[in-house]
């Protein structure tokens, strides 16, 4: 049954993937998505469609529609881990100052002039809010959902005033704009090079956290009882979350801090499989990628040719879904 | 064959919890941790879960249970905690199934048959697997105990801690905990149990260990150790042992707290 659950997700992955590469200004069908596609991994001679819509395909749409599947599968992964080590069904990479972190060493980064280290701002970033956000549980005394949470919007708080400074004080015009709409999330203008960047953090991260998926449910009773299990609880921890901040930072480098992507679908798999990580991590992890890509997909189209940026949709959904999960556990938060 | 402690200290931020302790607890039988609340019962027990620095010796069978491999030391030790609570959408299954983490590899799929069938025993030894597709979260606390205990049992231990897991208990659950440990140790297992009821201690443990401050302050079989000078002395209170006429132990009968003694 789970094994079947998964590969219909992955079905509904990669059909998904094909009918958003079609869909968009210039009408294409999914024959010639798959004639480009096929041309281009060397098995066409020759492509059967225009150079124009050829491109389309092959430099715009396709990279995004990856890019969207790589970051959804990311951000999800992210969430449900951290759900999972700190026992805060409100935790979100979003929600506990990550991105805003990353976000802040990614424009720290690019304002420097050192844009090809971008990623790596980002992930310096978000591991300083992440390690910043554990110095303040601990200073508490313990984190409970709430305090992580009010401790995220802390954090938030000072790294994007940081990085509005940063912006007002050094950028100008276009570059000006173009930051603002990678701030907000958005997945404009992802190239290969984006997609493959996703694909990369994707393949070192996610074997690492899926092989600790049943570890992961001996977190279930907390520190202690997952260390009676023989479970190396510190070690376990520091890898996983600085898994998920390295996942974190790159996502947000690559598209921007688009939020509440790992609290929506977490929640959401969790309800059709149940709360045991060897089936919810792989799970989460690719109806992540379907709803990044039909959230990003709705982002280019619904208002063409203008584009809202993707984190104003997946924040429309995030919050009432917050609110839910809020309500559904406020016994403990 | 029995769990072994002897010179046992322990600190936490310089200040000493645990002062050389040595104890022993024989197998098959159960030994009951005595104290009132700050003498040092839950650090004993958390020294032999290997979760803080600890001088001093811990042995059971011949293994050095602090500086032995987790997994390991996870295979040959269960620990149930005074209460246990999860958010997670758990069933009771599922809870008990937990126990078998120590012997899974990490990219095991499912329970192996040979698990399940543990997992099946330990429910109904625990007297759980009526309710094995109830989510823990909607049981009582007595229920909750119990299924804590049979995912305990899912690790087939030889040594199964217990820390004041009767507290939350009505009368029925703490006596029906009891009896089933009771089973257990006459089974081979040696049960270490840390408890406030000294009455429930008197009635049910073979041997009794009572930490003050601390340092050890008694061992030896409850009626050996159990008398109005300890009561005073450990837990600063007058009490009076009432015989029982039917043969069993003595029954305790606390009359007041003694002013102005520490405990």
């Amino acid at each position: 049954m789970t094994r079947f659950s998964f590969l219909a997700l992955l079905a509904l992955t990669l059909l998904s993937a094909v009918v958003a590469v079609t869909l968009g200004p210039a009408d294409i069908t999914p024959n010639e998505v798959w004639s480009v596609i096929l041309h281009h991994l060397g098995l066409f001679p020759e492509s059967p469609v225009s150079r124009l819509r050829d491109a389309i395909v092959w430099e715009l749409r396709l990279p995004r529609v990856l890019t969207a599947l790589g970051v959804g599968a990311g951000l999800a992964l992210s969430g449900t881990v951290m759900q999972a080590i700190t026992r805060n069904p409100l935790a979100d990479p979003y929600l506990l100052g990550l991105s805003s972190g990353a976000a802040l060493g990614a424009v720290t980064f690019l304002l420097l002039g050192l844009a090809l280290l971008m990623p790596l701002g980002a992930f310096l970033g978000s591991l300083g809010a992440l390690a910043l956000a554990l110095v303040i549980a601990t200073l508490l005394g313990g984190a409970t959902p709430s305090r992580a949470i009010l401790t995220g919007i802390c954090i938030s708080a000072l790294a994007s005033a940081a990085t509005s400074f940063l912006i007002f004080w050094s950028a100008t015009g276009d570059s000006y704009r173009e930051i603002l709409s990678w701030l907000m999330g958005s997945l404009s203008g992802s190239l290969w090079a984006d997609a493959a960047l996703a694909a990369a953090v994707l393949l070192l991260c996610a074997p690492l956290i899926l092989a600790n998926g049943r570890a992961l449910d001996a977190f279930a009773f907390g520190d202690t009882a997952a260390a009676s299990l023989g479970i190396d609880v510190p070690r376990l921890r520091w890898t996983l979350l600085g898994a998920t901040a390295l996942l974190t930072g790159i996502m947000v480098a690559i598209g921007g801090a688009i939020g509440f992507v790992g609290l929506v679908v977490p929640h959401a798999v969790r309800l059709a499989v149940g709360s045991g990580h060897r089936k919810l991590l792989p799970h989460a992890m690719l109806a992540g990628a379907i709803f990044m890509l039909w959230t990003d997909t709705a982002a280019r189209t619904l208002f063409d040719p203008r584009e809202l940026p993707v984190g104003v949709i997946t924040a429309l959904i995030g919050a009432p879904v917050f609110l839910l999960v809020l309500l559904r556990y406020r016994r403990i938060t | 064959m029995s769990l072994l402690i002897t010179g046992l200290s322990v600190q936490k931020s310089g200040r000493p919890i645990l002062t050389d302790v040595s104890m022993a607890a024989p197998s098959g039988r159960i030994t009951g941790l005595l104290g009132p609340n700050g003498a040092g019962k839950s650090t004993l027990l958390a020294a032999m879960l290997g979760l803080l620095p600890a001088e001093g010796r811990i042995t059971f069978d011949g293994h050095d249970l602090p500086n032995m491999s987790r997994r390991a030391r996870a295979r040959m030790l269960a620990y149930v905690e005074q209460s246990a609570s999860t958010e997670e959408r758990l069933t009771v299954q599922d809870v008990v199934a937990l126990g078998r983490i120590p012997f899974e590899a990490a990219w095991q799929a499912a329970p192996s048959p040979e698990d399940a069938d543990i997992i099946a025993r330990a429910m109904q030894e625990a007297g759980v697997a009526s309710f094995a597709r109830r989510r823990f979260a909607t049981l009582s606390g007595g229920e909750q105990q119990r299924v804590q205990l049979a995912r305990a049992l899912a690790q087939q231990p030889r040594l199964l801690l217990l820390d004041e897991p009767t507290s939350h208990l009505d009368i029925q659950a703490q006596l029906q905990l009891l009896t089933l440990l009771r089973r257990k140790a006459d089974a081979g297992v040696t049960v270490l149990i840390a408890l406030h009821d000294l009455n429930l201690a008197a009635r049910f443990c073979d041997h009794l260990v009572v930490l003050s401050q601390g340092r050890l302050a008694a061992s030896g079989t409850p009626p050996d150790i159990l008398n109005p000078t300890l009561l005073r002395d450990v837990y600063g209170v007058a009490a009076r042992l009432l015989s029982d006429e039917t043969g069993g132990p003595p029954t305790i009968v606390y009359d007041s707290a003694i002013p102005g003694s520490a405990t």
